[in-house]
């Protein structure tokens, strides 16, 4: 996809703050990136605002706030995703003619403790199957088992993204961990203890879109940030632990995972290959989750993963850096805003201006998400 | 967990009330493929022809873990364990297990459906859903048995 630049990003840190209102924060995002991008009332067209837990009218109570409203104004669910799903929605507008400029925004005040979702049916709560964190652990299993993938290597992506996190000012966790103190934190499901899950959380993140060519797409020394692709793809039937938690599946390998779609199509659309990314921000929800992504995105070969990880290369300063912003094990995750703080951490990457995450020459980025529904998206970004 | 003599099942139309218990699932009449639950669509190729059939009973340990807290809207004991098991229809099922223990189960053991106890309904009755036990050497299922 070409034709669209980010003319501007805003971030509310992820973590938790009893004395703000999603709307809060919501404004201070938006205030951010339209400030950057130097807009003011009446300077996009168009505002999709992501948000899975927000409730009605969560991005027209941001504007409302701001006085800046009479445009249209969509809410979008698509869990983890949420974030992925507006910005293909602006982009798409923009590519299609309709607008010049598009605000996109991500909001979220996540419940504290395990999820309760209304995904699902009342018999598996009863019978204890709305367990969400057994999900990722049978994931995970499967991963020791096909992947060579080790407890110690699940400990070892903790350790990784946590040292990368330590500098996000934006991250709820900012100290570093070791593995000792991974395995020794308490078991949630096995594999996967406590630290090796992200803690969901609150945040905003805002991205303003505008057609290519405009003269103040340009606003930025070196130029502006493009948006190449941005895709979102629901899961295909089949496999029993995608991210749409059915209750059975297919004894087929075969099946292409959500985010494998969303790659697929991202990288024909941007014209590029894994092969040629420099920094990559993924869905971290738990350890295995990363490592799954390094196979589904394409960084390695599937069964990959652990040697990719094993050879340290993503970690910062490694061939292709992985979660330089300290991922969702680090920053938590609030869902409508997670996708979007992911491209406002990647904009940074690509203007050279993320301080001591700056991964060294980086020009092309990628951003991936993929939860409940199944949703995955992928976005990349190039300058 | 207290509770009288009849049990009730968590849901209708998810399992038979016999010994061994069934998965009540569906085949569909255009690709042939199993689901469960049933479905009136086949989720696989969109045709609107199934067959409702009775699931076999014993399959393949795939994947699992364990529940050490309980989860939104469940009442009954922890820990507990949680899998996926393989059955011959070339179904992978999603389900409690009676083991808990992870150490205890391993890829390709072979399971066994029972019910198990969840909770009491407002009429005293015991709630059962479904779950696989680590089938022993003789074929039963190991330290559970319908109803337990």
């Amino acid at each position: 996809m070409s034709g669209v630049d980010i003319a501007g990003v805003g971030i509310h840190p992820f973590g938790r703050f009893e004395d703000r209102t999603i709307t809060d924060m919501g404004v201070h995002a938006v205030r951010a990136a339209l400030t950057e991008a130097g807009l003011d009332r009446g300077g996009f067209q168009a505002a999709f605002c992501a948000t899975a837990y927000g409730g009605v009218a969560s991005g027209h109570k941001v504007l409302s706030r701001l006085g800046m409203t009479g445009m249209p104004i969509v809410d979008v669910e698509a869990g983890c995703a949420s974030g992925g799903a507006a910005l293909m929605l602006g982009a798409g507008a923009i590519r299609a003619g309709a607008y010049d400029t598009v605000l996109v925004f991500g909001v979220e005040k996540m419940p504290k403790g395990m999820i309760r979702s209304s995904f699902f049916e009342p018999w598996q709560e009863e019978s204890g199957l709305a367990a969400t964190p057994a999900y990722f652990a049978l994931r995970a299993q499967r991963l020791m088992q096909d992947s060579g993938v080790t407890k110690d290597h699940l400990a070892g992506v903790v350790v990784k993204n946590r040292r990368h996190g330590v500098h996000n000012p934006d991250a709820m966790f900012r100290s570093e961990v070791d593995a000792a103190a991974v395995l020794g934190s308490r078991l949630v499901c096995e594999p996967l203890h406590l630290w090796m899950l992200c803690s969901p959380n609150e945040g905003a993140a805002a991205v303003v879109l505008r057609r290519a060519g405009t003269d103040a797409s340009a606003r930025h020394p070196g130029g502006p940030v493009h948006l190449d692709a941005a895709v979102l793809r629901s899961h295909l039937p089949g496999s029993v632990l995608n991210e749409s938690t059915p209750m059975s599946g297919l004894v087929d390998e075969a099946v292409p995972a959500p985010s494998t779609l969303a790659a697929t199509a991202a990288y024909a659309e941007a014209g590029i290959g894994p092969e040629d990314l420099d920094v990559v921000e993924c869905q971290d929800t738990d350890a295995a989750r990363e490592l799954l992504t390094y196979e589904e995105l394409g960084l390695c070969a599937p069964g990959g993963a652990a040697a990719l990880f094993d050879h340290g290369a993503t970690a910062l300063g490694g061939r292709i850096p992985v979660n330089p912003s300290g991922g969702l094990l680090s920053k938590g995750e609030p869902l409508g805003a997670s996708a979007l703080g992911q491209v406002v951490t990647l904009v940074h990457q690509l203007r050279g201006d993320a301080g001591h995450n700056q991964v060294e020459g980086a020009r092309v980025a990628l951003a991936h998400t993929v939860g409940r529904g199944a949703n995955a998206s992928v976005v990349v970004l190039t300058r | 967990m207290d509770g009288t003599g009849v049990a009730v099942a968590v849901r209708e139309g998810l399992f038979t009330d016999s010994d061994p218990p069934r998965l009540l699932g569906s085949r569909c009449t255009s690709c042939g493929c199993h689901h469960f639950p049933r479905h009136d669509t086949c989720p696989y190729c969109a045709a609107d022809g199934t067959t409702p059939v009775e699931l076999s009973d014993t399959g393949t340990l795939w994947s699992w873990t364990t529940v050490t807290t309980a989860p939104p809207g469940y009442g009954g004991d922890v820990p507990y364990g949680f899998g996926v098991v393989e059955l011959p229809e070339g179904l992978r099922v999603v389900s409690r297990l009676t083991e808990a223990d992870p150490s205890l189960l391993s890829a390709g053991q072979p399971m066994a459906l029972v019910v198990v106890p969840v909770g009491v309904d407002d009429d005293g009755h015991r709630v059962v859903t479904y779950a696989f036990a680590p089938q022993a050497e003789h074929g039963g299922p190991v330290g559970g048995s319908v109803g337990s």
